[in-house]
């Protein structure tokens, strides 16, 4: 008996795995399941593209470029490069009612603010309230780190230093006078970026925690006199400066600046004409850059977005038509029955 | 005591005199000279037991300690590393890690980008460490082991380590226990010198081998006294043969005793039925045969593997090709600035490099940021996928044989892909394709021919003539075998060995006669029909032996046959020793025959003789046994009646290979006494030779043997293995080309070649040694317009000395062309270095892949000529098993492990190294495509940690599981439908064009993962790493899905695995991004993918996305599947979807069917991009 068992010592198992014959689904991509398969994406792809499309289509959008490259335009006389503290005036009717709420971007093309170097020039650690890094900031930073002092630069680096500096009030023109159309300038940046991500040092008043170091040198005014209006908004969690800093993807975008949320606007923008009042501080002549204001109402989807509803109602017909070209291939061969 | 005594002796030795530096380095000279030399001059140690080191004459050899490992501890990181660097692949991502260090190229933080290849070289170290460890302690397990070693001091044997015993050393050995070191035996427990060992260790072969001690050196009378030993040993420098060992004793007196391998104890081997064995140490630790041939695994480098690196290599043009466009596209981009905008970043001193400058700079940091296009992880999941393979088909049940309990043997390691792509297979016969079983059969004795009834059942065997006549006639033939037996008797075991088989192995053979031969000639025709009934040996005086439990072993399977045949006539060999041969007769009486000397096997000769004292004549007799062909001419001179005896026997040899039997002749020869002297002398001092003694040994049997007068001839079946005709059918309609390399005659060959199938009936049959004309004609006949459809139906059969004329390096050419017009070929009368070179010839002229299988030693060359070697572990040792890379115990076994695991392996494999490709250049390009929008800059707009773990845990294990469990067709299909092998032939299904395909279709999916996020994003407030968290989960998605689409069979292991993956991506990637606040800098991919995932545009994009990459793939192969149906070819209906175009003739209607889909396919595609 003992001998027995020896003798098979070196049997293999004769188990489902070891053997390969686990049970398995063999999926066969065969016409039968393919056709049908095609026809249900492709209705649900319809669907899905008409829901999409529509949405779209009631989204407004309103484009506004100030650049002021063009003679004809009234921002002309600011794209030059010496001018100092420009500001002009760009006029606009809406045709009816702009649907509320509506978000107020500003929008720069052919800034990369993907590019490499530019996107690793900044100190997280000093963006996140760190004294240390106040006074002795990452070399990431160069050479945005110290100026021709040696003093540190709070916030260091590129990206800081080229923070947008253009500032816009929207005016109504009601009768003749301008009603200015109040701008909502909370919660536009990300939660996570103003609660977590960002903090100022614990230091109050804020300024002293800005001591011994100087504001980044394309900045008018230091980080902690950001927001003169709201003592709140300075520092590393001001709301444009944390729009500012989430780099853009792509070479040309727009960046959220105000809600129009409040008032008499809190439906949105009624028909009429309207002022736009731009102080014109950021050069873009540098890289051949435009510059812009959007205006726009957003859905469940986002901004409008006409390309992804298109795609999909494209997509969905594709399978529908692929699926009947099969059908007639098929029936022409008569192929036979599936074994 | 022991112990004690040890340390205060290694005391004394460290307190060794102070010895100038010179002497030292001349000592270690001299040792290296010792080493080095031709011949070694060793002598015993205990005259100098007790002397320190500087004195011992043995110094100069190594002790007895092994050491396998291939590191030690302190060393262990920059040997292995060392180790590791060996590898191209390592060295190009290390220095790929090394460049980001450089400021002005780096594409990442320098320290992540060390990660993924400080996690492969990690993982491969502890791989290695752990092999090493276990290195280590079997080291040290055998390293203390106790043995025994004789003490000067003590007067006795003591107990001591295997480390301790050096060479000159006398080492004593009991039953069962295992060898320490390679010993010349000099005496045994055995009265007639004899010690039993086995060498399953050694070369797996489990019978027992008989070895001899040599005698006189030592007083061993009545007790054995190592004192004594006064003698020189010379021997040759150590080598890996084990089957061969000179040396020779000489004595004070100058006297020179010579030894070969039957006196040698192999290190490893374990003493049999003898109760001790003593030895001198002639080679200790790793200078011993055994530690010799411990070379490691074959190393052989696979078809698809050379293929790969060719891959590879396109692999690495294209990223030089894509690293240029991305250098001049940052030029241009820079060169088109007008002035210098604010995103720009000066170095330190505000000073901005030139555009051709940050150009060439711009090269490198391309390298680094794409670097993972070439497939880092590829050659780490190539082993595993292999390892896995292997565990698979050795766990085969249908590859285990329950009869020796031996599984397959996977003996290479990364060759097991190749099994899936052979187009020849070369053929040993016997014991390969038959049995090796050997039946008796048929004889013909002076002239007249007698059958034999199956098996030899005593009762029934109905004899043609006279039961006097044939046990004279018989007894003449049956002596003839005496010399057979290498195996010897085997005391009625005091212990058993321990082999799961039982050795019966009483005792050995015999035969004999009571007549003088001589007076038997004369006797006349066979007069009538007679059942023999034979009875058992008597028994009386021998109670220890009854015949009916005799079993004999022998060196060949042929001589067994015969021995069994004659015991089934009463004839039974009772006893074997050295030196004698005991034989019962059907009477009962018992012969001794004394054993002068045997002339033992070889190639050359091709026969073995015996020279026996007839115990009745006195007589010197020599009795051989050997080719037809080889004997023939040996014979006297012919004159009446021998002529026409020699006339008969060859009609009934030819008559016997007609029917595929196995031919022996048989003559005596007797001697005289003087003559026998005077060649005895020559016989001792060629014994005695160092140099040349296999020639001298040979030439002293050359002249013995002479003027034979002929016995008669023996016809011995060898039966077919079962499922030889089905295999090699199968493997034939599989593409297969079988050849039949064998050492027997033509006819049998031809014979042989008819009952398996190998030739048809309606075969043309070219038996040719005048290769033009064979070739001219197969020419013609395949030029003739009536024959082009018929497939040649031509088999050829060549012989040896044919053969060696057809190999020359002229007729090389003209050979192979006619061998490629031929079904079969059949070579006969080869020899094993011939079998090797026809390997060697179509290998290397029809660049094909080559398959050689064999059981014997003489298969050996062949095996490893080929591109695979397969041992069958049969009858014939080891040594064809050992030379292998697959290891089978039937040929039958051949039709799975090629039709099933090696299709199946090939097609795992090469599918997963192209999805490997694919899988890299789709990631990769997605960076690529990114750089047309962030000016060249070699951003990345995915968080680095998360690109790494992407290739190192969210994609690994699925392609790897892919590799090693896929199934494209299940086995019975494979196994019905020969044919399907053909997929793996040639260039096979990883071929340049698969490849091809599926780099565009990894460029069309990047580009749809990469462009339709693009659009949907574009002029939106997206920021980069949200940008890139959408493309990475499309990404993981179509990656995942490509494969689902190529996995044929979806088991549990699938389903987990995969679903597995998405979860861990989730998992990680949500973990990530939820802690990394600062963690990562400068990136920061804090709450994005929770950010996404909430916002339903994230999902939308990627269903869309995913669909548009995969719809080409899942049409092709819709469309291929419906192709398939079209052509209703049987293989095609079968497949279960699989693209399989390589074959079929439907190739056309498909390529016109596929066109229709193609525009569709160009239409989308148009359509995508003017989105």
């Amino acid at each position: 008996m003992v001998k027995q068992e020896q003798e098979i010592a070196s049997r293999p198992d004769n188990t489902a795995f070891t053997q390969q014959r686990l049970p398995a689904w063999q999926p066969m991509l065969s016409a039968g399941i393919v056709i049908p398969g095609f026809v249900l994406i492709g209705l649900a792809f319809i669907g899905i593209g008409v829901a999409l499309f529509v949405t779209s289509q009631s989204i407004t959008v309103m484009e506004l470029d100030y650049t002021g490259v063009e003679r004809t335009s009234p921002c002309f006389r600011c794209s030059d490069p010496n001018v100092k503290n420009c500001v002009c005036q760009l006029d606009f009717s809406i045709a009816s009612l702009f649907k509320g709420p509506v978000f107020f971007y500003y929008g720069l093309t052919n800034y990369f603010q993907n590019y490499r170097r530019y996107g690793v020039s900044k100190d997280d650690d000093q963006l996140s309230g760190d004294l240390d890094s106040f006074t002795s900031p990452s070399d990431t930073c160069s050479p945005y780190e110290y100026d021709s002092n040696n003093k540190p630069i709070v916030p260091c680096g590129s990206v800081a230093n080229s923070m947008f500096n253009d500032t816009f009030k929207l005016y109504q023109i009601v009768n003749g006078t301008k009603k200015q159309v109040p701008f909502d300038g909370k919660g536009i940046a990300w939660w996570t970026d103003y609660n977590v991500k960002y903090r100022n040092p614990s230091v109050t008043p804020l300024r002293d925690a800005f001591n011994g170091t100087v504001k980044p040198l394309f900045w008018p005014r230091p980080a902690y006199e950001l927001d003169p209006s709201d003592p709140a908004n300075n520092g590393f969690i001001n709301q444009d400066f944390l729009v500012w800093m989430r780099r853009a993807a792509l070479p040309d975008f727009r960046k959220l600046y105000r809600r129009i949320t409040e008032g008499d606007y809190a439906q949105g923008l009624p028909a009429g004409n309207y002022s736009l009042e731009i102080a014109y501080n950021y050069p873009v002549l540098s890289f051949d850059g435009r510059k812009k204001v959007v205006l726009s109402n957003v859905s469940w989807m986002g901004g409008k977005n006409e390309f992804l509803g298109i795609a999909y109602l494209v997509i969905g017909s594709l399978c529908i038509v692929m699926s009947i070209i099969m059908l007639i291939v098929y029936a022409k061969f008569k192929f036979p029955e599936e074994e | 005591m022991n112990n004690k005594e040890l340390p205060r002796k290694e005391a004394s030795r460290a307190a060794m005199t102070w010895r100038s530096p010179l002497a030292l380095l001349r000592d270690a000279l001299r040792g290296q000279r010792a080493r080095e030399k031709e011949l070694r001059n060793l002598v015993s140690n205990l005259p100098y037991e007790g002397l320190e080191k500087g004195k011992q004459p043995n110094r100069h050899f190594p002790g007895n300690a092994i050491k396998t490992t291939k590191y030690t501890l302190l060393l262990f990181i920059p040997m292995n590393l060392f180790e590791q660097f060996h590898r191209l692949a390592n060295i190009y991502f290390v220095g790929l890690a090394i460049l980001n260090f450089v400021p002005v190229v780096n594409a990442f933080q320098p320290e992540v980008a060390l990660i993924p290849i400080c996690i492969i070289m990690a993982l491969t170290a502890l791989k290695d460490a752990w092999e090493d460890f276990r290195r280590y302690q079997s080291d040290r397990k055998l390293n203390n082991t106790p043995c025994l070693i004789y003490s000067r001091k003590e007067k006795q044997f003591m107990e001591r380590r295997w480390k301790d015993v050096r060479v000159g050393d006398f080492v004593k050995v009991f039953c069962n226990e295992i060898v320490p070191a390679d010993l010349l035996l000099l005496h045994t427990s055995d009265p007639n010198g004899v010690c039993h060992i086995e060498t399953a260790n050694l070369d797996g072969e489990t019978n027992l081998k008989q070895r001899r001690a040599m005698s006189g050196l030592c007083i061993s009378d009545p007790e054995f006294k190592p004192e004594s030993f006064d003698s020189l040993v010379v021997c040759e420098r150590p080598n890996n043969n084990l089957n061969h060992f000179k040396c020779y004793a000489e004595k004070p007196d100058k006297e020179k005793v010579g030894a070969g391998i039957e006196s040698l104890l192999l290190r490893g081997c374990t003493v049999r039925n003898t109760d001790t064995a003593v030895g001198f140490v002639v080679y200790a630790g790793h200078e011993t045969k055994s530690m010799l041939n411990n070379n490691g695994p074959r190393y052989k480098r696979s078809k698809l593997e050379r293929k790969l690196n060719i891959d590879v290599i396109f692999c690495v043009i294209l990223l030089f090709a894509m690293c240029l466009v991305g250098s001049l596209g940052h030029f241009v981009w820079l060169q088109k600035q007008p002035g210098v905008p604010p995103y720009l970043v000066a170095d330190s001193n505000g000073h901005l490099d030139s555009p051709g400058l940050s150009a060439f700079y711009m090269f490198f940091t391309m390298i680094i940021l794409l670097q993972v296009l070439i497939p880092i992880s590829l050659y780490v999941s190539i082993e595993l996928v292999k390892i896995g393979q292997i565990f698979f088909i050795a766990n085969d049940i249908d590859l285990y044989d329950e009869e020796t309990d031996s599984r397959v043997q996977c003996k290479a390691l990364n060759i097991t892909e190749d099994l899936g792509q052979i187009e020849y297979i070369f053929s040993d016969k016997t014991g390969t394709l038959t049995e090796n079983k050997m039946v008796f059969r048929r004889c013909s004795i002076m002239g007249t021919e007698y059958a034999h009834k199956e098996n030899g059942n005593p009762l029934h065997c109905a004899i043609l003539f006279k039961q006097n006549e044939l046990m004279q006639h018989l007894s003449l033939l049956f002596i003839v075998i005496l010399h057979v037996f290498i195996y010897m008797h085997i005391q009625p075991a005091p212990v058993a060995p321990k082999r799961n088989r039982i050795f019966s192995e009483d005792s050995v053979i015999e035969e004999d006669h009571f007549n003088p031969p001589v007076k038997t000639e004369g006797s006349g025709a066979i007069s009538g029909l007679q059942t023999c009934s034979l009875h058992a040996p008597s028994q009386d005086g021998k109670p220890a032996t009854t015949s009916d439990n005799l079993s004999y072993e022998a060196e060949s399977p042929d001589e067994a046959a015969l021995v069994y045949a004659a015991k089934a006539y009463g004839f039974t060999l009772m006893g074997r020793t050295p030196n004698s041969v005991t034989v019962s007769l059907p009477s009962g009486k018992e012969l001794v025959f004394e054993v002068l000397d045997t002339l033992a096997f070889d190639s050359v000769r091709k026969r073995m003789s015996i020279l026996v004292r007839h115990p009745i004549t006195k007589e010197y007799v020599l009795y051989s046994k050997g080719a037809d062909y080889a004997i023939m001419e040996l014979l006297e001179h012919l004159c009446g009646k021998q002529k026409s005896i020699a006339a008969d026997t060859q009609r009934h040899l030819d008559c016997y290979a007609r029917e595929g039997l196995r031919t022996l002749c048989f003559t005596k020869k007797v001697v005289s006494e003087k003559e026998y002297e005077s060649w005895s002398v020559n016989r001792q001092r060629a014994l005695a030779a160092m140099e040349n003694r296999e020639e001298l040994t040979m030439d002293t049997a050359v002249q013995l043997e002479t003027n034979l007068s002929l016995l008669g001839a023996t016809g011995i079946e060898d039966r077919l293995q079962e499922g030889v005709p089905d295999t090699i059918v199968a493997l034939r309609e599989a593409g297969i080309q079988v050849w039949v390399l064998t050492g027997d005659k033509p006819e049998t060959a031809v014979n042989i070649g008819y009952a398996c199938r190998l030739l048809e009936e309606e075969d043309l049959l070219a038996c040719t040694s005048i290769l033009d004309c064979a070739l001219e004609e197969v020419r013609r006949y395949s030029n003739d317009p009536r024959n082009v459809d018929t497939t040649p139906d031509i088999s050829l059969v060549i012989d040896g000395r044919t053969l060696t004329m057809a190999l020359s390096s002229d007729l090389q050419e003209r050979f192979v062309d006619l061998a490629k017009h031929c079904r079969t070929v059949l070579c006969c009368r080869v020899t094993p270095l011939q079998k090797s070179r026809v390997v060697k010839v179509v290998r290397e002229k029809l660049k094909v892949m080559t398959l050689a299988i064999g059981d014997g030693a003489n298969d050996v060359n062949m095996i490893q000529a080929a591109d695979i070697g397969i041992g069958i572990s049969g009858q014939e040792g080891m040594q064809a098993v050992m030379a292998s890379d697959f290891a089978i115990s039937h040929f039958k076994h051949l039709k799975k492990l090629l039709l099933v695991h090696g299709h199946w392996c090939y097609t795992r494999l090469a599918n997963m190294i192209i999805y490997f490709f694919y899988k890299n250049v789709a990631y990769v390009n997605l960076l690529f495509w990114y750089q047309f929008f962030c000016g060249f800059s070699g951003t990345a707009m995915i968080d680095y940690w998360l690109m790494i773990f992407f290739n190192l845990f969210f994609t690994s294990v699925p392609p790897i599981m892919f590799g090693i469990m896929d199934k494209d067709i299940s086995a019975e299909m494979l196994l019905g439908v020969p044919e399907l092998y053909r997929m793996g032939q040639g260039a096979g299904e990883y071929n340049f064009k698969t490849f091809w395909i599926s780099m565009l279709d990894a460029f069309y999916q990047s580009l749809v993962c990469f462009f339709i996020p693009y659009i949907a994003y574009r002029d939106s407030d997206i920021d980069v790493f949200t940008f890139g968290t959408p493309l990475n989960t499309i990404s993981l998605f179509t990656i995942l899905l490509h494969l689902s689409i190529e996995i044929k069979a979806w088991t549990v292991v699938h389903w987990v695995i995969i679903l597995g993956s998405v979860a861990i991506f989730f998992i990680v990637t949500l973990a990530y991004s939820g802690t990394c606040i600062t963690c990562n800098p400068p990136s920061n991919p804090y709450w994005i993918l929770q950010t996404q995932m909430a916002d339903p545009m994230f999902y939308l994009i990627c269903v869309i996305t995913t669909v548009v990459a995969l719809l080409p793939r899942v049409v092709f192969i819709t469309d291929s599947y419906a192709v398939c149906i079209l052509s209703s070819i049987r293989q095609c209906v079968c497949l279960r979807g699989v693209l399989w175009s390589s074959v079929s003739p439907g190739t056309k209607k498909q390529q016109h069917l596929f066109g229709t889909f193609y525009l569709v396919y160009v239409a989308f595609s148009c359509l995508l991009s003017c989105l």
